[in-house]
């Protein structure tokens, strides 16, 4: 029979290259998400999040754990710059980070999930001096790269401020030590109870290849006001030092912290829960000026901690207090004003900040040491090779999470000095702002805060003040997560080309643009919701 | 269809890796079956493109590839099928300009006499060709209740011979016919036809509208016409960058201002009665939409309104969502 119509062959359009109508392609990239960029230990965030999201919890613990040995202590003390950084504030606020990262530290200790093995022996030993965070950290990557790791504590127990310095009702012991613990138990030898006092000689002892310093900042530092002989002067350093020991320091009735730092109200807080009936914080500036972080004032004044701001101590005799009201001047700076005004105070605790003792390095040579602390370069190793340092002795914004990414980083660049490699070229990713993200297809997903205890009761016991998230909660608030700058396997590219010109590959492989009939409309571009396709310019 | 099911784990997105495989959109999935295929010759970032393989894919599904597609003349079948190729991987017929309702209604009836009842007929064409030339046709198809699920892909204009208006061209938007001249430049206020709301006074049984910027939605209501017999009727906006002077990379933006504003009320009807409406997530002036489009220009003068056109423009889009609820709760 004759057709009746003309009839076509399928797949005949194949022979029209539209393709060569582009002017741009579109390219798939990979930003660096702003969580990741200012999280100071260098976490993959957003890939652990992911893993949370699909409910893969022991994997996204174990991405954590590359950067970070910590997540149960980190997911309580950190001051979380990630959550400052993230691009979901656009929407409504940032993803509780912090909070998910706590979830899965102290998941990972109910159910005893241990390190990967170490790496095959290296043969090589490492000095670390003290156990603080920086140590850890660093002693932590290096077992795990195969070195033979000692390290020396002068006191009695691990943890340097971890332990000595954040009071546990902001940080359980248990977690403290079940954190601990697993790093020694990758074979870290410890010895407590051990000053290093003379680092030269030590070194010239030998028996090590490379060392790592991390001895913190511990002396206190002073103020100088008159004193009567009777009238009490602690430090809050020594105070919440002597918080471990045997005996608790006894402050009396009458409280009065000085300075303005998260030292300050984390002394002031405890003194409230050893009895004291007032407690007082003298700042010599305003609230604005305070180095302590909001939430930490916030939370001092829930547990009836009163704050005198704009006022300095004169004068001290047996239990009367003598304070100046200050005025700021246009630069921000407290002046005296003349003005003065009397309390009644059992004793004073100083928390005006800590100096490094650093005279255990008198002795080597090559070192640079200026305002109190040891310079290094960024390699963290100091002028004296093999000789690195990390934490609150280097220069640095002194927080734990600081400290753990200082050793990290030493611990990959002594290991690549101990075979004497040159360090890789680091490549960094432009950074997945907000503005590239397509927000309509995001849906408003508030965020779920940590219980806090109530002030008042809260302020009676050294128990924790706030509850971890339950694992419903861990995943809503992981699932809050935008993906910035890295796909995540939308489809959207996939469904809105009108051309049929991309390839999904299957889970996990993304997607691919089939260059010979995209036209470079761009729609795909436009519709990704995390910014993870760029349009280039075609050459010629 | 109610935003929570849509939306299980915080997105909108086409696709969602953490949802079952069952519910996620056909235009996520690797065996879509791609009725449009690669190398048709539309234009960059077409609308019309976009929204006939979202449909013709989801026909397929829903008829298990049973399916008979009949096009009307317009961009969507010169772009397909420019002799001797053709981007069709489905049945696919193509007649005139105007008759494409009436060649539809005769592959049905064919279909049902050779005792092939599963094999089922949709009919496609432009809104000139639904809305003008074809309205006679398609009337009669309405009326006898005949077994087909025409689609109208609106891009409000006459775009394959040169952007002339037609009877679904908006009021204001400049064409080759509506000239930006005189005091009230462009397409003229208080013409042209509604066509959802002509197909539903047919009392037919279902009739619903959708576009590109909401796939979900679209397809939900593609699947949910096949269920049915008899004569069904689905109108998609279709933006097109050449008619509308907007860039390629906005079809889907300006699918979704739409949306947003009022001006197209996404609905459904089931004989003749509105049954639900998707409700407005972000809603925005009309000037939001207009602004990106050329063909609106002389609306704006260095990004500001000054035409009072535009508050008219704005009237409509408050008429329209009243009337169907856009901003209200949803139902059911
Ligand atoms: C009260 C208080 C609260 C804080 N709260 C927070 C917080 O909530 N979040 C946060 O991120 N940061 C907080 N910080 C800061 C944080 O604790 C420090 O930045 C961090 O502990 C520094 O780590 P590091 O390893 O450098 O030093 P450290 O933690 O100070 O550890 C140094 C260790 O070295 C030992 N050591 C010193 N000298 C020698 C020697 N010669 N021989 C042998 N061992 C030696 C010390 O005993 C100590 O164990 C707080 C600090 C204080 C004081
Ligand atoms: C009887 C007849 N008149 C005019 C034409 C020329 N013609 C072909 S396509 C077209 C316009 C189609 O417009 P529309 O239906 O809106 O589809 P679009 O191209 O906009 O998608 C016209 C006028 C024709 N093919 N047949
Ligand atoms: S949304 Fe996710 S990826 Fe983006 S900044 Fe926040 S946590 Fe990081
Ligand atoms: S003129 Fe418009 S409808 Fe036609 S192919 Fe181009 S974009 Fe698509
Ligand atoms: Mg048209």
């Amino acid at each position: 029979m004759k057709p009746f119509a003309t009839v076509l062959e399928v797949g005949s359009s194949l022979s029209n290259r539209t393709g060569s109508w582009r002017t741009e392609r579109p390219v798939y990239v990979h930003r660096l998400p702003p969580c990741n960029n200012a999280c100071p230990a260098g976490e993959n965030i957003q890939e652990w999040l992911s893993l949370v999201e699909q409910e893969k919890y022991e994997d996204a613990w174990r991405e954590i754990v590359k950067n970070n040995p910590f997540p149960a202590i980190m997911g309580r003390v950190c001051y979380h710059p990630c959550e400052n950084a993230c691009n979901r504030v656009v929407l409504e606020s940032p993803v509780g980070i912090n909070s998910v990262e706590q979830f899965l530290g102290d998941k990972a200790i109910k159910e005893g999930w241990a390190f990967d093995k170490p790496a095959k022996a290296s043969g090589k030993k490492v000095l670390v001096i003290g156990s603080g965070p920086a140590g850890l950290s660093a002693a932590y990557q290096l077992a795990r790269a195969g070195h033979k790791v000692t390290i020396k504590e002068m006191l009695d127990k691990t943890g340097g401020m971890l332990r000595f310095g954040i009071p546990q009702y902001r940080l359980p012991r248990d977690v403290l030590d079940a954190e601990i613990k697993r790093i020694l138990d990758l074979g870290v030898e410890l010895q407590l109870n051990t000053k290093e006092s003379d680092l030269a000689a030590t070194m010239e002892k030998g028996g090590f290849d490379a060392v790592f310093l991390s001895a913190g900042a511990h002396i206190a530092k002073l103020a100088s006001f008159p004193t009567s002989d009777n009238a009490r002067v602690l430090d809050a350093v020594s105070v919440l030092r002597d918080m471990e020991g045997k005996t608790k320091p006894s402050l009396g009735k009458r409280v009065v912290v000085y300075g303005g730092g998260n030292t300050a109200l984390d002394v002031a807080r405890t003194a409230k829960r050893l009895g004291a009936e007032t407690v007082t914080i003298v700042y010599r500036r305003n609230r604005e000026k305070m180095p302590a972080h909001a939430f930490e004032v916030d939370e001092a004044l829930q547990e009836n901690i009163v704050i005198k701001y704009l006022s300095t101590i004169k004068d001290y005799q047996k239990t009367t207090l003598t304070l100046e009201t200050m005025a700021l001047d246009e630069k921000g700076w407290p002046q005296p004003t003349g003005k003065t005004e009397t309390m009644e105070a059992d004793c004073v605790v100083l928390a005006l900040g800590q100096d490094s003792d650093l005279s255990f390095l008198d002795k080597v040579s090559g070192l640079k040491i200026a305002n109190g602390v040891l310079e290094v370069d960024a390699q963290m190793m100091s002028g004296h090779p093999g000789l690195f340092a990390g934490g609150d002795m280097v220069p640095s914004s002194r927080t734990a999470t600081v400290g753990i990414g200082h050793g990290k980083k030493a611990a990959r660049h002594i290991d690549l000095w101990l075979f004497k490699q040159e360090a890789p070229a680091e490549v960094k990713n432009e950074i997945a702002g907000s503005d590239r993200l397509n927000t309509w297809y995001y849906a408003e997903a508030q965020r779920t805060e940590r219980k806090m205890t109530d002030g008042a009761k809260r302020a009676g016991t050294f128990d924790e003040v706030q509850s971890g998230l339950s694992q419903d909660e861990a995943l809503s608030e992981a699932r809050r997560c935008l993906s910035c700058g890295n796909c995540f396997e939308c489809d959207n590219c996939y469904g809105v080309c009108p051309d049929n010109a991309i390839k999904k590959l299957g889970a996990g492989k993304g997607f691919e643009i089939n260059l010979d009939y995209c036209k470079g409309c761009a729609l795909c571009a436009t519709e990704c919701p995390c910014g993870s396709i760029d349009m280039v310019p075609e050459e010629n | 269809m109610n935003n929570a099911l849509r939306n299980p784990k915080g997105i909108y997105t086409i696709g969602n890796r953490l949802v079952d495989q069952k519910e996620r959109t056909i235009q996520s999935s690797t065996d879509r079956c791609n009725a449009l295929n690669c190398g048709h010759r539309a234009c960059q970032g077409c609308g019309e493109a976009l929204g006939a393989r979202c449909v013709v894919d989801a026909a397929m599904r829903a008829t298990n590839g049973q399916l008979i597609v009949v096009n009307a003349t317009g961009c969507l079948e010169v772009f397909s099928t420019p002799y001797p190729e053709t981007a069709w991987q489905t049945a696919w017929v193509h007649s005139l300009f105007g008759n494409a309702p009436a060649v539809a209604t005769g592959v049905a009836a064919a279909m049902k006499i050779k005792g092939r009842g599963e094999v089922r007929t949709l009919a496609q064409g432009g809104d000139g060709s639904t809305t003008d030339i074809g309205f006679g046709c398609l009337s009669g198809m309405f009326e006898r209740n005949d077994d087909v699920l025409y689609v109208c892909y609106d891009n409000q204009a006459y775009m394959n011979t040169g952007v002339q208006r037609s009877s679904a061209t908006p009021p204001a938007a400049r064409t080759a016919t509506t000239p930006t001249m005189g005091h009230e430049p462009g397409n003229v206020f208080g013409t042209g036809k509604n066509l959802p709301l002509l197909a539903m006074a047919h009392q037919i049984p279902y009739v619903a509208t959708a576009t590109v910027s909401d796939i979900q939605d679209l397809e939900a209501k593609v699947t949910k016409a096949m269920s049915m017999r008899g004569a069904r009727y689905l109108h998609v906006l279709v933006p097109c960058p050449l008619g509308w002077g907007s860039l390629p990379r906005h079809t889907i933006t300006l699918a979704r201002l739409a949306v947003q504003c009022g001006l197209y009320p996404l609905f459904e009807a089931e004989n003749g009665e509105v049954t639900g409406s998707t409700k407005i997530r972000q809603h925005v002036p009309v000037e939001n939409y207009l602004q990106l489009q050329k063909r609106f220009a002389h609306l704006f003068k260095n990004g500001k309104a000054v035409d009072e056109r535009l508050a008219r423009m704005q009237a409509m889009a408050d008429a329209n969502i009243r009337r169907f609820n856009l901003l209200g709760v949803e139902e059911n």
